[in-house]
């Protein structure tokens, strides 16, 4: 089995705070790979460190054999090489204008210069993968962003539920659908065949992730009008809608009573057998994390402390020791 | 409730079915609905009430600027939840570009409805160009540039006196050449303008929807509720914040060639502060967020500080009240200037507004929601309200 996500000697520094320091981790394609750890372990800015919401200290993410997040590198060369258009179209006007050409010309030669500055500074701040790659030739490297990696195969969820909340449920999926829609927002204004093949497609795959999460009879309701175990599985829903290789889950059992708990827990079991997904979980509830994972991970004061299977883990003493201190000696 | 809620949806009855009906069929609808809007304009003045045809035509398409630029302002504000205070910059820079095509100061005279293309096209470029840099910026900050730019463009217009003829404006703008069936557009019959004003209000509002309904309109929606969540579901959130300032700034563009070519001149004080205000309000006010219904309000606030509020002074005098004294007040309604009042209305409506009508008077669904959630939400409701500002989940 080859790994869907490789992090290497991952550190993360806020200030004088180590949240994580030099965590190696791997998740194998196909399995259930759970991160635990008492509370301020750094389990969440691990888990955002892979999202591409913050930046590691020291170390990389590699996703999908793939260099995706790092400290960047030669960041200062980018805003150079975006004047350099610019300043070529504005030197080809100064010659230009030095061998006698008319005002006209030379008018132009200022608006295409702007226009050139205008152009590579809505790429740049875009950042198309194209652009990304072109900026690695020049030993550029930045971290892909958040959107960067759903784009790459990353869904997740968060702790604390951040759904739209005022949006439907069935758009709330749709949303999650937006990086796998080509519709630009010409073929939009047009309402073009292709866009609404397009929609029309979308809105029954949304209506078959919302019918797995078993909200098909509430696709119409504002999200935050639902129940609190079906947010949940909203959420997940709406992570699942873009397609993830990977799936993230952040405490998804988080406030459940024991019945929502075991629902949620088949669900999970579900989407690996059914989806095919690889699914990194946090979690607090042992039950789940033990029945359901193939690989544990404890993370302790950002270092990793254990890491193998539910059965080693439960008898790893460092493990115990995390969880309940040091036996009075 | 919630339940309730739900079930009302799904099976109502014919109000329910018609609402289901008027979104699928958008386009045909907002046709349908803006020819009857156009007859009743059309008709209404004949009656000669307060003031004659003309006045009111004139009026109409007046109003249909201040309704094309709510619209645009709705998209930024209302939509993507971008908070714009210098909006009339991309106004002003519309009526520039057909203040240079058409007009004796620069000899130029291009026809005008590809210039109302072209205009709203230059308007966007300089919305790209304020937004590319800036719009890494959120809530207050993004605000404080916007304003920025608002009050510079103006008097960029103003000082350049050499390129835009100064204080006095450039006057004398060519009007645009007669349409058939229309005819001339001339100063005294401004039937052709309210006509050619109601058609770029019926088109910009069917783009505008289209938009809405696509997956770019959900982008927005999207970034307004939640930015980093939405960052998270794939949205590359600084293209589609940068798109929807672009179309803000073509659709104002769009207006300002409009507006110049009606008014012949343009110059720097028309296009202050208390134009991108006035907008703001007129949002605010129709329920942001909402297109038809932004641009109801905007209708709605245009006739009562252009034509009810003029209109006061005239019953005013004409009922000739004596003057009184109200023990040391001496009061002589026919001394007040009640159009000098229009900001201290604004200002009641506003407050009023804010206290009683908070989704403004005709609020899109999701508005109407957010800001009636201990009302209608149901069991989940405190759960989505208290998780807002979650240390380290908030950065980055």
């Amino acid at each position: 089995m080859t790994d869907v996500l490789h992090a290497v000697n991952v550190t993360k520094r806020f200030g004088g705070l180590l949240a994580v320091h030099d965590v190696e981790f791997t998740i194998p394609e196909g399995a259930i790979v759970s991160l635990i750890g008492p509370n301020g372990a750094g389990k969440t800015t691990f888990f955002n460190i892979i999202a591409g919401i913050y930046d590691p200290t020291a170390g990389e993410i590699r996703f999908r054999g793939k260099r995706m997040i790092a400290r960047s590198r030669r960041a200062w060369l980018e805003p150079l090489l975006w004047v350099v258009p610019a300043l070529a179209v504005a030197l080809t006007t100064v010659l230009v204008g030095e061998a006698g050409a008319s005002d006209i010309v030379i008018a132009l030669g200022i608006f295409f210069t702007v226009i050139a500055l205008m152009i590579v500074m809505v790429v740049g701040v875009a950042r198309p993968p194209a652009y990304a790659d072109f900026l690695t030739r020049f030993g550029v490297f930045r971290s892909a962003r958040p959107n960067d990696m759903v784009v790459a195969g990353l869904g997740r969820t968060f702790q604390n539920i951040r759904l739209f909340a005022n949006m439907s449920a069935l758009d709330n999926v749709l949303v999650g659908m937006h990086s796998r829609l080509k519709a630009t927002w010409l073929d939009a204004l047009l309402s073009t065949p292709r866009d609404r093949r397009e929609e029309a497609e979308a809105r029954a795959r949304a209506m078959q992730l919302l019918d797995l999460a078993g909200l098909r009879k509430r696709a119409h309701e504002t999200a935050k009008n639902l129940p609190y175990g079906d947010q949940r599985r909203l959420e997940i829903a709406r992570a699942l809608a873009s397609n993830p290789v990977l799936l993230l889950l952040d405490e998804p059992t988080a406030g459940m009573n024991p019945r929502e708990t075991a629902d949620l827990t088949k669900l999970i079991g579900r989407l690996r057998t059914e989806l095919g997904l690889t699914i990194l979980l946090i979690e607090h509830d042992m039950r789940v994390v033990m029945g359901i994972s193939d690989r544990v991970t404890v993370l302790d004061h950002g270092e990793r402390i254990a890491e193998g299977t539910p059965d080693e883990v439960r008898r790893d003493p460092k493990v115990i020791e995390a969880y309940l201190g040091t036996p009075a000696a | 409730m919630s339940a309730a809620l739900g079930r009302l949806r799904m099976d109502g009855g014919w109000r329910d079915r018609l609402v289901r009906a008027s979104e699928a069929h958008r386009s045909i609808t907002i046709l349908v609905v803006m020819s009857l809007v156009s007859s009743l304009l059309v008709v209404f003045p004949n009656f000669n009430v307060l003031q004659g045809p003309s006045g009111w035509y004139d009026a109409f398409a007046n109003a249909g600027v201040f309704v094309l630029l709510a619209m645009g302002l709705n998209v930024v504000v209302g939509l993507a939840g971008l908070l714009d205070l210098g909006y009339a910059a991309f106004f002003a820079i519309g009526s520039y570009a057909y203040a240079y095509s058409n007009s004796p100061f620069s000899g130029l005279d291009l026809p005008f409805i590809p210039m109302l293309v072209i205009g709203a096209g230059i308007a966007a470029l300089f919305g790209i160009a304020l937004g590319a840099p800036t719009l890494r910026l959120r809530g207050d900050y993004l605000a404080i540039m916007t304003l920025g730019f608002g009050e510079i463009v103006p008097i960029v217009f103003l000082n350049l006196d050499k390129w835009t003829e100064g204080t006095n404006g450039i006057g004398g703008l060519y009007r645009p050449e007669a349409l058939p069936i229309l005819g001339e557009f001339t100063p005294i019959s401004p039937f052709p303008y309210m006509i050619v004003s109601l058609i770029v209000v019926t088109l910009a509002m069917i783009l505008l929807y289209r938009l809405h309904d696509s997956r770019i309109g959900r982008a927005w929606m999207a970034i307004r509720e939640d930015e980093l969540a939405a960052a998270a579901n794939g949205i590359n959130t600084v293209v589609t914040k940068l798109l929807a300032f672009a179309l803000g700034a073509t659709t104002s563009g769009f207006a300002g060639v409009f507006n110049a070519s009606k008014l012949t001149i343009v110059s720097p004080d028309q296009f202050l502060f208390t134009v991108s205000f006035t907008v703001l309000a007129m949002v605010i006010i129709g329920g942001m967020g909402n297109i038809w219904g932004v641009a109801a309000g905007a209708f709605i606030v245009y006739m009562i500080q252009a034509v009810f509020l003029k209109q006061i002074n005239t019953v005013v005098e004409n009922l000739g009240l004596p003057a009184f004294d109200l023990g040391p007040i001496h009061v002589d309604l026919l001394q007040i200037n009640f159009l000098n009042y229009q900001f201290l209305l604004y200002g009641f409506a506003l407050v009023l507004m804010m206290l009683y009508r908070p989704e403004g008077l005709f609020p899109s669904r999701e508005r109407r929601a957010e800001l009636h959630a201990d009302e209608e939400a149901g069991e989940g409701a405190e759960v989505v309200g208290a998780m807002g500002g979650v240390p380290g989940e908030n950065v980055e």
